[in-house]
């Protein structure tokens, strides 16, 4: 394969149509006879439920029909456990997944009650308050660590407690390295994180048609296949009668690849039911309360660390709150418990949470899925160390980094894609003595922050560093097709969300065929085009995909060169392809285009050779052994209002490694995007819930995003080491930009407001100027 | 209570349409779903995440905070009627697809109407003044910076343009 595209910033295919407005999203599929769907949402987060009366509902002019749980018969059965715990000897999991409907217990404000179908949202929503419903409210389990106490009320009846699970996972024996340590810091730190928000809400069109006995589902997920062959069993149809399309998807960062959703249950029986096409659309305040979140955990941590800086080991307890439910299993704590090691060498780790049922919405993965919250751990371990042992803060980070020569480097605790976490390979010091170059990390303390200072002005400065694990298998794969026209067609089974594949995917198939990527279609996401595959999430789709795509572009040109070769009767090696057509070398004017060849791929007529295939095409699937592991250091330079606390970024760099890069316009935008939604992580986004369990925030007026006003402008460098793991060398890179922003601000802000002087250390996120205001002013003894 | 229905005229791109709606329908409903211009999306339904954004008369406005019978008689554009179909892009479209603009594109058609009008008032902007007129938007995707260097681009752009 030449490079020509690969590693080139392409701009991108898919932009015209959402440019001009003509990209189809799930809101703007309109059908004949559509009705449309409003959810009863409970109000009270812990309830019994008594009694609700539809009656009236039904009644209302304009409804087709109300349904409750009752309605659905054998239908109404809890969703899939989505992601098994990992294997890891002496772990607890009580699985308990959501229901379709409640039924006889509420468990969160925004569970559905009751469903109504209306011929518009605007009376489906009237009949909404025609539903009577009789609750017998509980007292609301919020607080995890009140959950964990035998007086506390039950978030699942028929558990002896509210724990959802209990890992302990070790490595080497911390208590021989504690008893080395020069010094042993304990401290808690909680951190939140929020909810993902993006600007297209959830939505779902199912289509029954009853004589030609095919459902069609358009849905925001991130996961078309799981959803058609889960809603197949469910409808009791062949998979052939489901056809799943996730078409364009306005942002996802992982909530829409949780599954089943009540409404995801609810659209594809109604539409059976009713013989109609059906749409629901979230509304932005739903999609507070009925999108997965993420949200809280709280540590109790300690470092063990010799004189000299060196990690002796590092000891670590902690809560996750896994809300109502817990059907994506162990992703999120078992993540932020491998990745709290990052970078460094950590000889002996000690590791053990419990998850536990609260009454709040339910806890899926959100872009980083849990690292950030072990990101901050450690790194802020290493902040406290480095300044007890009177050590440099990057000091103390390049002395501990695992060195180059250490490759694969494996932590033996078991990741979350069951295999157990080794680092495939990796350079680390060069990106962090990029980092420090990039934001002048000497220069500024030495010269810049005591001047800065001098006047007055509250300047500080934060470097963190982390590893991402990426590129986790099963599989995906990919067909590639060369069609009439000459024109090149790839389908896959992930779905996109605004990861560029388009574009990404058309350029590794271009390199291949030789062949503009502009003339390459891709289609991700249609069940009926291609039809395996996992989904998008995990920083995997440009890795697993990505490798899928090259394999089949690689057999695609394998048949072309064999064709022409047999059509020009020449040998493959004479044969050039390039410029949409295979020539022979040296004879210019001697060429048959791909289209020709692919329609001599079809012969009407005629004997083919035995073993032939039609069709310039081919299928592969690339499934890795166990994930990439991509790593990087942020920094920035932060200045703070002493009174107001509002704070400026001055100066901030990101600098990574995700091995081999397809498109370095698409990652760039890909780290702006994650460092923006750390922002908003690290200042802004606290999902507030009051003790009854009700979210206090629920719009967008009062659970703040960052604006063009909060994120700063950010410089980029890279290193690649690429990955053995993969034949691209790839690793991801979708989660990067937001792993460590809360670390770093943490770390900025102590320094600009000189907090340690003050004996006020930052352990917690977010750190919003009200939250600084009361920090700043509880004295430490 | 019986619905309400009202006839309203109003034009669109240059199209003029005359229709009868019920009283409560949004703007962004009617834009979308009865003259089937679905590209003016719909992202928060109270007025804080601009993706709804269209232009009323020349000005921008949040097409979701509007009843459709509030729009008789004016005129309006959305992000249909900013480049010709199948010709070329406004300067802002080209800029933003030059610049990696955009990502899922959801919030785009907002944002382009948003800084159609802004830059049409101000022609020379500088890079904050661009933050300032953009925070009116959300986007969960880009960070931005690409979004601002398009405009930095296409003020230029169409400074240059007769």
């Amino acid at each position: 394969m030449s490079t020509r595209f690969f590693g080139a910033p392409v701009k991108r295919n898919e932009d015209r149509k959402l440019l001009t407005g003509q990209a189809l999203f799930v809101d703007d599929v309109e059908l004949p006879g559509l009705l449309h769907v409003a959810f009863l949402r409970s109000q009270v987060a812990h309830a019994r439920l008594k009694h609700i009366d539809i009656s009236r509902a039904r009644k209302r002019p304009g409804v087709v029909a109300v349904y409750i749980a009752e309605d659905y018969g054998a239908y109404w059965q809890p969703g899939p456990l989505l992601v098994q715990p990992p294997p890891i000897p002496g772990s607890t999991f009580n699985p308990r997944t959501q229901v379709p409907l409640a039924r006889d217990k509420v468990r969160y404000v925004g569970e559905p009650l009751a469903v109504v179908v209306a011929e518009s949202r605007y009376l489906a929503e009237d009949a909404l308050d025609d539903i009577d419903v009789e609750l017998e409210p509980l007292p609301a389990v919020v607080d995890m660590e009140e959950a964990l106490t035998t007086a506390s009320a039950r978030v699942h009846d028929d558990l002896g407690s509210n724990v959802a699970a209990h890992v302990h996972q070790v490595k080497g024996d911390y208590r021989k390295a504690a008893a080395n340590a020069q010094i042993i810091l304990k401290r808690r730190f909680r951190y939140e994180h929020g909810i993902s928000s993006p600007i297209e809400t959830r939505g779902v069109v199912a289509h029954w048609n009853e004589r030609g006995q095919q459902m069609t589902i358009w849905d925001t997920t991130q996961a078309p296949v799981f959803i058609r062959n889960g809603l197949a069993a469910m409808l009791g149809l062949g998979e052939r009668q489901v056809r799943v399309i996730a078409p364009f998807v306005g942002g996802g960062f992982g909530p829409k690849i949780m599954m089943f959703y009540p409404e995801e249950v609810a659209l594809p029986w109604i539409s059976m039911r009713l013989n109609r096409p059906v749409k629901w659309i979230e509304d932005r305040l739903e999609h507070f309360v009925a999108t997965t979140h993420e949200r809280g955990q709280i540590h109790d941590a300690e470092i063990a660390v010799a004189a000299d800086g060196r990690i002796l080991g590092v000891k670590d307890v902690f809560l996750h709150d896994t809300g109502a439910y817990n059907p994506y299993g162990l992703t999120v704590p078992i993540n932020s418990q491998c990745t709290l090691l990052g970078p460094y060498v950590i000889p002996a780790y000690d590791s053990t949470f419990t998850a536990v049922f609260t009454n709040l919405p339910i806890v899926t993965p959100y872009r980083g899925a849990g690292r950030q919250h072990g990101v901050f751990v450690i790194e802020r371990l290493l902040d406290l160390a480095a300044r007890e042992l009177n050590i440099d803060r990057a000091e103390i980070r390049r002395r501990n980094l695992i060195p180059q020569d250490a490759f694969p480097y494996n932590n033996e605790i078991i990741f979350q894609d069951f295999a157990p976490l080794s680092y495939d390979s990796g350079n680390y010091e060069p990106v962090l003595a990029k980092a420090l170059d990039a934001i002048g990390y000497q220069r500024f303390l030495t010269e810049e922050q005591p001047k800065v200072r001098e006047e007055g002005r509250c300047v500080g400065i934060g470097i963190a560093c982390y590893v991402e694990g990426t590129g986790i298998g099963p599989y995906e794969g990919a067909k590639v097709q060369v069609q009439a026209n000459g024109k090149v067609n790839v389908a896959t089974g992930i779905g996109t969300q605004g990861q560029g594949h388009f574009t990404s995917f058309a350029q590794i198939v271009a390199d291949h065929l030789g062949v503009d990527p502009a003339d390459v279609d891709i289609v991700t996401g249609d069940t009926d085009q291609f039809y395996w595959g996992a989904g998008t999430f995990a920083s995997r789709g440009a890795v697993v995909a990505g490798n899928a795509v090259s394999e089949a572009s690689a057999a695609v040109r394998r048949k072309a060169l064999k064709l022409a070769s047999d059509a020009f009767e020449c040998a493959e090696e004479d044969l050039v392809l390039a410029d949409g057509k295979v020539s022979i070398a040296g004879i210019p004017g001697k060429f048959i285009r791909l289209g020709e060849l692919a329609q001599r791929a079809n012969p009407m007529r005629g004997a083919v050779k035995p073993g032939t295939e039609p069709g310039l095409e081919s299928t592969q699937y690339f499934g890795p052994p166990s994930g990439a592991t991509a790593n990087g250091v942020h920094a920035a330079i932060v200045e703070i209002d002493p009174l107001t606390f509002e704070l400026k970024v001055l100066k901030y760099v990101v600098v990574h490694d995700c091995g081999t890069v397809i498109n370095p316009m698409i990652l760039e935008g890909q780290i702006h995007g994650g460092v923006a939604q750390g922002i908003g992580n690290a200042f802004f986004e606290k999902l507030a819930f009051d003790d009854q369990g009700q979210l206090l925030n629920a719009s967008l007026a009062d659970y703040l995003l960052p604006t063009a006003l909060d994120v700063p402008r950010m410089e980029l460098d890279h290193t690649v080491t690429p990955s053995p793991l993969n034949p691209l060398g790839i690793k991801g890179a979708g989660e990067a930009g937001a792993i460590p922003v809360g670390a770093v601000f943490a770390q900025a802000i102590e320094d600009a407001l000189q907090l340690t002087s003050r004996k006020v250390e930052l352990l917690e996120i977010p750190l919003s100027p009200s939250r600084l205001f009361e920090l700043t002013r509880q004295e430490v003894p | 209570m019986q619905p309400d229905h009202h006839e309203i005229e109003l034009t669109v791109n240059g199209t003029h349409y005359r229709r009868t709606v019920e009283s409560r329908l949004l703007l962004c409903d009617f834009l979308r779903h009865e003259l089937g211009l679905a590209g003016t999306h719909v992202g928060c339904e109270h007025g804080v995440c601009g993706a709804c954004t269209i232009l009323l008369d020349g000005d921008p406005v949040r097409s979701c905070l509007m009843l459709a019978v509030q729009a008789n008689g004016h005129t309006l554009a959305t992000v249909e009627g900013l480049a010709p179909a199948g010709g070329e892009l406004h300067p802002l479209q080209q800029a933003m697809h030059a610049h990696h603009g955009l990502q899922c594109g959801y919030c785009t058609p907002g944002i382009l109407m948003t800084m159609t009008a802004y830059l049409t008032e101000h022609p020379s902007p500088s890079e904050d003044e661009v933050r300032e007129a953009l925070s009116g938007n959300l986007c969960r995707c880009t960070g931005y910076q690409n979004i601002v260097d398009a405009m930095m681009d296409a003020a230029a752009r169409m400074r240059e343009a007769p």
